[in-house]
């Protein structure tokens, strides 16, 4: 069933009330989650939602107006409201807004995903989270638990440019943690991730998780941490495991690539960003090894799409380049207010909330190493792997990050555990002292990415292998 | 009956219709409408609004449990709802914990608590001004925010949102209420240096754009120049903003029923875990004249009431929802939301008491706006040498049972010499035990007034006065 009649009103009705731009996406979405706490099933949830979100530009003034009712009439009421807010935006109004071109046309995309991940029977799922949270449990954990999390998307999206496309996206993820309580701490081991790992793919992604395997190895290590020693406090040679890279990505250079923070429209809450759009093309970001691509394009990562939701045509660009800024994260009134001529990068978290510029698939190429030869190439280090915390300023410089566990390098080996393993730094320091690349990629996926008011939740992926950097600052503790 | 307790009847109706008395449904029905005007480089470029109407039910048949949502009110999506909620329950493994369902209960409402809204009957303080503020009205606040900053660049929001809500179950238990709120939150900026204000309200009435301007400008061009300090641990004054981060991380990984179950809390009931001037409760329902922040029955329809957290210094209770309760033997006290399952359940309207107005010296009024905020000028009095701190950023945790979190300050931070402000500080990181900063003889000071503060959700507040601590470990500087 095609929602584009009802986009097209309320685009219309825009139009006709005085907008001089206008765009609509329909979304009806599915939702399907599990999770399971010490081998039972602790919640099951399946959603279903539907609704039309309207952006007008009258002058430069933007308004948007969401409604639940795919009505023809609810449509132009919207489009109508949609002014009628963008008229009082203009009350206290910017400059002049332009837009790039988006390569409006007509146009149809759907992920790929072998097994749909809805017609996976509940009893299936529920055995695989009881069965992981039962092994880990069994392995020693005090508290097992485990998730899996499904979104089924189907957009119509229609603008006053001529743009009618319409996608599918379906995107899943798992994974299962155990907790180790100690004296007055807890101790914590996930799998495959913080969270779980999550992509635009079918069931098949969570199968390949293999959950129950893998889980009590992850019992094992929560318990010895509790009695490992502390990550000793100084500077060394520090090894991410890629998980763990991929956030640093998604914190130091993803968010701080956003041309919205560049620009200030972030200033009061999610911040600004340290880059200078002068310096866009020459200032030196990282390391000869540092290249991160914008590309929303990668199959199966969790920040791909057909088109974004202004559009624009999904398409792979540089961020960094041999360790130099080359590129940035761009919305259509962005990009002309920077004088840039790309976009490609805005979405929204569903049919009630303003599409805004954010994260697609952020990620680093890879380098010639393997981790065993990083490590065996450190004489002395610390090797972290598994998120637990995450802090950075609000200008994308000052960051601290927690690890859920460490392991010390000596003399090219890996050693004894660490627990409570952290590291902080400067974000161009960081990335500058990075000397040593993996190629053992993988996309991983966020998605809990929060931006925006009122708050949204991002869906964004990072393609990440290990790396040393050197001189790094480990071991902060309370 | 409003339109949500009739949509809440139906669906109730609809399981009856399909199993009979079998299955044991609930249904919460919440109607919501959210308009959100938000400005960057002193110019409006975001202006949104939604009316959604949701429609959760959560069943048990036979000894299983599923829930399902829907935003789809038509006759064929509500029963496509229970069709779709019934298959999940008749799939899904066994669930031996299920709590039961909340018996018929009255609502915890009086003139001492507003808020409920006159689908009940009771009309206590529910604004419906706010309930229909428009867009003009926002953009006003916005504008005189601007203007009040004198020529400061400027950012932020002012919010409304009016909420109506319905809940039903198979046991005959039905209530409903309605309520508004408004709130701004903005910051200027000068130099590279920030100020923010930041004011939650039922009124939008309430909300004076020009003061909240004044205020952040004032801290702005205080915080020009910052000197960097070197880490290490300083005795602080929190404004009410950085409070308030601190009551909600504590809510959120202290008073935690489901954490507190699993031993991942630092809670321990009747055990004197803060300074004996710390009282905190959850209060929303209002008080003081207040209209309350949120509905007046949680997401199982359990009555919400004010439920003392920590009285001077003991800790005498941590939030339920029904399984969380049952789980450790005690009674919901009504913090159920429709994921309190997976994250536990929740105090979204924390309170810290502030210190009775008498036990502090009184001050003549500041000669010229400064970085102070007028709550904490008794407690920067009292400082030697220290830091004052506006706000709290990117709070995390480093381990949910000693609640270390690391974070940054923001939005102006000042050294306090000798009861007096020297100098602006840069923005610095710390990595810091909350529960320890708030220990037994780490309180030096608390302050008199209480601010009403927004949290980036809306629903979601918080009530701090400013603080005067003896420690505060610091970890890391703008240099690394």
């Amino acid at each position: 069933m095609s929602h584009f009649d009802e986009a097209y009103s309320a685009v219309q009705a825009a139009l006709d009330a005085g907008a001089r731009y206008a765009d609509a996406r329909i979304m009806v979405r599915r939702t399907e989650s599990m999770t399971a706490r010490d081998s039972d099933v602790e919640d099951l949830s399946s959603d279903e939602s539907a609704g039309l979100g309207v952006r007008a530009l009258v002058g430069s003034g933007w308004g948007f107006y969401a409604v639940p009712d795919l009505s023809d009439a609810a449509a132009r009421a919207a489009g109508r409201h949609a002014v009628q807010i963008a008229a009082a935006s203009a009350t206290v109004p910017g400059p002049p807004i332009d837009l790039v071109p988006a390569g409006a046309g007509e146009a149809s995309w759907a992920s790929d995903c072998a097994v749909d991940p809805l017609s996976v029977p509940l009893s299936t799922k529920g055995d695989l989270l009881v069965g992981a949270t039962a092994a880990a449990k069994a392995a020693g954990a005090d508290i097992a638990e485990a998730l899996y999390r499904i979104w089924d998307t189907r957009k119509w999206f229609v603008s006053s440019d001529g743009h009618r496309i319409d996608q599918h996206i379906r995107e899943c993820g798992a994974g299962v943690w155990a907790s180790a309580i100690g004296d007055g701490e807890v101790q914590r081991r996930s799998w495959p991730s913080y969270g779980g790992q999550f992509g635009t793919r079918g069931w098949e992604l969570i199968e390949e998780l293999d959950l129950i395997a893998n889980a009590p190895r992850m019992a094992e290590e929560a318990r010895a941490l509790v009695t490992a020693p502390l990550c000793p406090a100084g500077e060394t040679a520090l090894i991410l495991g890629g998980e763990q890279l991929a956030l640093q990505i998604h914190e130091s250079v993803g968010h701080a690539i956003e041309l919205d923070r560049i620009l200030g429209w972030e200033a009061a809450f999610a911040g600004t960003s340290w880059l200078d759009l002068e310096k866009l093309g020459s200032l030196r970001y990282g390391s000869e090894l540092m290249n991160i691509t914008i590309d929303p394009r990668i199959p199966g990562a969790l920040g791909s799409f057909g088109y974004d939701d202004e559009g624009t045509p999904a398409t792979k660009r540089d961020a960094v380049r041999n360790g130099i800024w080359v590129g940035v994260l761009a919305g259509r009134d962005s990009a002309a207010v920077a004088g840039l001529d790309y976009a490609g990068s805005v979405r929204s978290d569903g049919w009630a909330r303003l599409p805004m510029v954010r994260m697609t698939n952020v990620g680093l190429e890879p380098g010639p190493h393997t981790l065993d030869e990083i490590v065996a190439a450190t004489d002395d280090g610390v090797l972290m792997e598994t998120n637990r915390s995450w802090s950075i300023d609000d200008r994308r410089l000052n960051f601290q990050f927690g690890c859920e566990i460490g392991y010390e390098v000596k003399n090219g080996r890996r050693g004894r555990l660490l627990r409570n393993p952290t590291y902080t730094g400067i974000g161009p320091k960081f990335w500058q002292s990075m000397d040593m690349l993996s190629s053992e990629t993988i996309a991983w996926g966020t998605p809990n990415c929060g931006k925006g008011q009122p708050g949204q939740v991002g869906h964004t992926g990072h393609p990440a292998a290990p790396a040393r950097f050197t001189n790094v600052r480990v071991g902060v503790h309370g | 009956m409003s339109v949500e307790l009739e949509l809440a009847g139906r669906v109730v109706g609809l399981v009856r219709a399909a199993l009979g008395s079998a299955a044991h449904a609930e249904v919460l029905v919440e109607h919501n409408a959210e308009a959100l005007t938000r400005f960057a480089n002193s110019a409006i470029h975001q202006n949104v609004a939604e009316a959604t109407t949701t429609v959760r039910l959560r069943l048990h048949l036979d000894g299983r449990s599923s829930a399902g949502a829907t935003t789809i009110t038509t006759a064929d999506g509500l029963r496509t709802l229970v069709d779709r909620t019934v298959a999940a329950a008749r799939l899904s493994p066994p669930d031996p914990t299920w709590p039961g369902l909340t018996p018929p209960t009255p609502l915890h409402v009086s003139a001492g608590h507003p808020g409920s809204g006159e689908h009940s009957g009771l009309d206590f303080g529910f604004d419906e001004a706010t309930a229909r503020a428009d867009p003009g009205e926002r953009a006003a606040r916005v504008r005189d925010f601007v203007r009040a900053a004198g020529g400061l660049e400027t950012a932020g929001f002012c919010r409304t949102v009016y909420a109506s809500a319905a809940f039903a179950n198979s046991d005959g238990h039905a209530v409903e209420g309605r309520t508004a709120e408004a709130a701004m939150d903005g910051i200027a900026r000068v130099d590279g240096s920030d100020g923010v204000a930041r004011l939650a309200s039922g009124r939008l009435g309430d909300i004076d754009g020009a003061a909240l301007g004044a205020r952040a400008a004032a801290k702005a061009r205080a915080a020009r120049n910052p000197m960097e300090l070197p880490p290490g641990r300083y005795e602080v004054v929190l404004e009410p903003e950085a409070v308030a981060d601190m009551l909600g991380n504590l809510a959120f990984f202290g008073f935690n029923g489901k954490l507190f179950n699993q031993r991942q809390s630092f809670a321990e009931l009747d055990v004197e875990q803060f300074d004996p001037s710390v009282t905190i409760v959850d209060d929303p329902l209002g008080s003081r004249g207040e209209p309350a922040p949120g509905l007046p029955f949680d997401g199982e329809g359990t009555p919400r009431r004010t439920l003392v957290l920590v009285r001077d210094g003991v800790t005498k209770a941590v939030a339920h929802d029904r399984r969380s309760a049952a789980e450790a033997g005690t009674d919901s006290t009504g913090h159920a939301w429709e994921e309190s399952r997976v994250w536990g359940p929740i105090a979204t309207s924390t309170r810290l008491e502030a210190a009775p107005a008498a036990t502090e010296p009184a001050l003549p009024p500041a000669t010229e706006p400064g970085p102070t905020a007028e709550s904490a000028r008794p407690l920067v009095a009292h400082v030697e040498r220290g830091l004052l701190i506006t706000d709290f950023w990117y709070t995390r945790v480093l381990d949910p049972k000693s609640l270390v979190i690391t974070g940054l300050t923001r939005n102006g931070v000042w050294l306090v010499e000798d009861g007096e402000v020297t100098s602006a500080v840069g923005n610095m990181r710390f990595t810091q035990s909350y529960p320890q900063a708030l220990g037994i003889g780490m309180v030096r000071g608390i302050g008199s007034e209480s601010v009403l503060l927004p949290d980036r959700w809306s629903g979601v507040r918080f009530a701090a006065p400013a603080v005067h601590l003896a420690s505060w470990n610091f970890t890391g500087n703008a240099s690394g």
